[in-house]
């Protein structure tokens, strides 16, 4: 039996936004362990990315990565967002205000309905922070970071949760060019030493020509498969 | 002067059980009105608004209407547990909650608003269930604006006056509040009385924001 598909999305959803409504159609089945969602903004890109996550309901469709069933409509699955074990990095990053770095970090380590405490002192979210570099502000509130630490901490939070693939919405949109660049090889290097499936958001033509192995072009909620170096040349028309 | 602490601790006891009820019921209904969408809300909020601008008078009438010995609720717990709820401590608790829900209600429903929903999606992704999100995320962040509005009810709850007068009386020792000791008081014409329930209701109110202002910014500064 071949190997399942590591991303086998098919969605629709039905978008109504201030002045336009639209279909949001996402096909594709990709064996690249980088895909690159692409598209203007206004295309549904994050609603794409909210639909894979289980955060929104689409209309109809099928999820399914490295061959784990995440949603089915035709057999009636549907994980929640808890369940499905997909590490989601949101574009202002949504680190939690109230909780210092290291909680924010550790935030998946503790099950139930408490924080954990500002003394816990977690192995596993020790271990990214220090990855991360992030000692030195472990104990800093969100507002106090620079954009560069902000995003490591989203990483390392979304990490410690041995997540099986990880979804990322523009992740250095919020940066300036030098330190883009620099975080985006890091990034790279990551997802290489992990073996960690990744779909990444963005109309950022530099974040294609490093990091995808497959460009997934999303218009107006309709896609079009093309491999990266078709993108780029579209896009440069 | 026995009497006046009686009124006091009294008047206490139920505003301090007017705000609990109103710590569950105004934070849970503020929480679903800040969060679900459904026909009719725009209604349900004016409904639950109602209590703050209507004449605590006619609340008073309303809950009689109810709670009394013949009302709808009043004679059915009446007839199968026996139980008289008009002229107790117990309905002077329903009046004040009543009273100052809309103060604990509107403000939980302001601050869950300003709560970024995308903070929930991100704790979703995390692991957490629906529970979970609220208390990990939610009302921790909404948490200062929830405590603004307890401090409002509690101080509102401790001045309850009309509504309490209809439905829980004037008994001495047992339902008289000090605002009604006060009037009856006055009433009377004991100006002693009066003057030292009056210092103490002073006293009490002072003491409550003094408190309210020591424990709101320290808590909130450590996290901000």
């Amino acid at each position: 039996m071949p190997a399942p598909p590591v991303w086998d999305v098919r969605l629709r959803r039905q978008l109504r936004q201030a002045d336009s409504r639209f279909d949001l159609d996402l096909a594709f089945s990709s064996d690249a362990a980088r895909v690159v969602l692409f598209g203007p903004s206004g295309a549904g890109k994050t609603q794409a990315l909210r639909l894979i996550a289980g955060i929104a309901r689409p209309d109809d469709g099928r999820v399914a990565v490295v061959g784990r069933v995440l949603y089915d409509r035709a057999a009636g699955v549907s994980l929640s967002a808890p369940q499905r074990r997909l590490a989601t990095m949101f574009q202002d990053y949504a680190l939690f205000p109230h909780l210092t770095v290291r909680q924010n970090v550790a935030y998946a380590v503790q099950p139930g309905w408490r924080n954990p405490s500002r003394r816990l002192r977690d192995p596993k979210a020790e271990s990214w922070i220090e990855r991360f570099g992030l000692q030195p502000v472990a104990e800093h509130y969100p507002h106090q970071l620079s954009g560069g630490q902000r995003q490591r901490t989203a990483l390392a939070r979304a990490l410690v949760t041995e997540p099986a693939a990880l979804l990322l919405d523009e992740p250095f949109a919020a940066l300036d060019r030098g330190l883009r660049r620099q975080l985006r090889a890091e990034l790279l290097q990551l997802q290489q030493a992990l073996h960690l499936p990744m779909l990444l958001i963005t109309h950022d033509e530099e974040d294609l020509e490093v990091l995808a192995e497959q460009v997934v072009e999303l218009s107006a909620g309709k896609r079009v498969l093309r491999d990266p170096a078709d993108a780029r040349a579209a896009m440069l028309r | 002067m026995g009497d006046a602490w009686i009124a006091l601790s009294l008047t206490l006891k139920v505003a301090g059980w007017a705000t609990a009820l109103n710590l569950l019921m105004g934070v849970g209904v503020g929480f679903a009105m800040a969060r679900l969408r459904f026909p009719g809300r725009d209604l349900l909020d004016a409904l639950l608004t109602l209590p703050m601008v209507m004449p605590p008078t006619v609340l008073g009438y309303y809950l009689l209407v109810l709670i009394g010995s013949q009302g709808v609720i009043g004679a059915w717990l009446l007839q199968h547990f026996g139980i008289r709820l008009i002229f107790t401590w117990q309905a002077a608790v329903i009046a004040a909650t009543i009273v100052s829900f809309p103060l604990v209600f509107k403000a939980a429903r302001a601050a869950f608003e300003t709560v970024d929903p995308q903070l929930e999606d991100a704790a979703r992704t995390l692991g957490s269930g629906e529970w979970a999100v609220f208390f990990r995320v939610s009302l921790p962040l909404a948490w200062r604006g929830i405590l603004a509005g307890l401090l409002l009810a509690f101080a509102r709850a401790l001045g309850e006056f009309g509504a309490t007068l209809m439905v829980a009386g004037s008994i001495r020792g047992k339902t008289q509040t000090l605002s009604i000791a006060v009037y009856e008081a006055v009433q009377a014409g004991q100006d002693d009385t009066a003057n030292f329930l009056v210092a103490v209701t002073s006293i009490t109110c002072i003491a409550v924001l003094l408190s309210a202002g020591r424990l709101v910014p320290g808590r909130v500064a450590a996290r901000a």
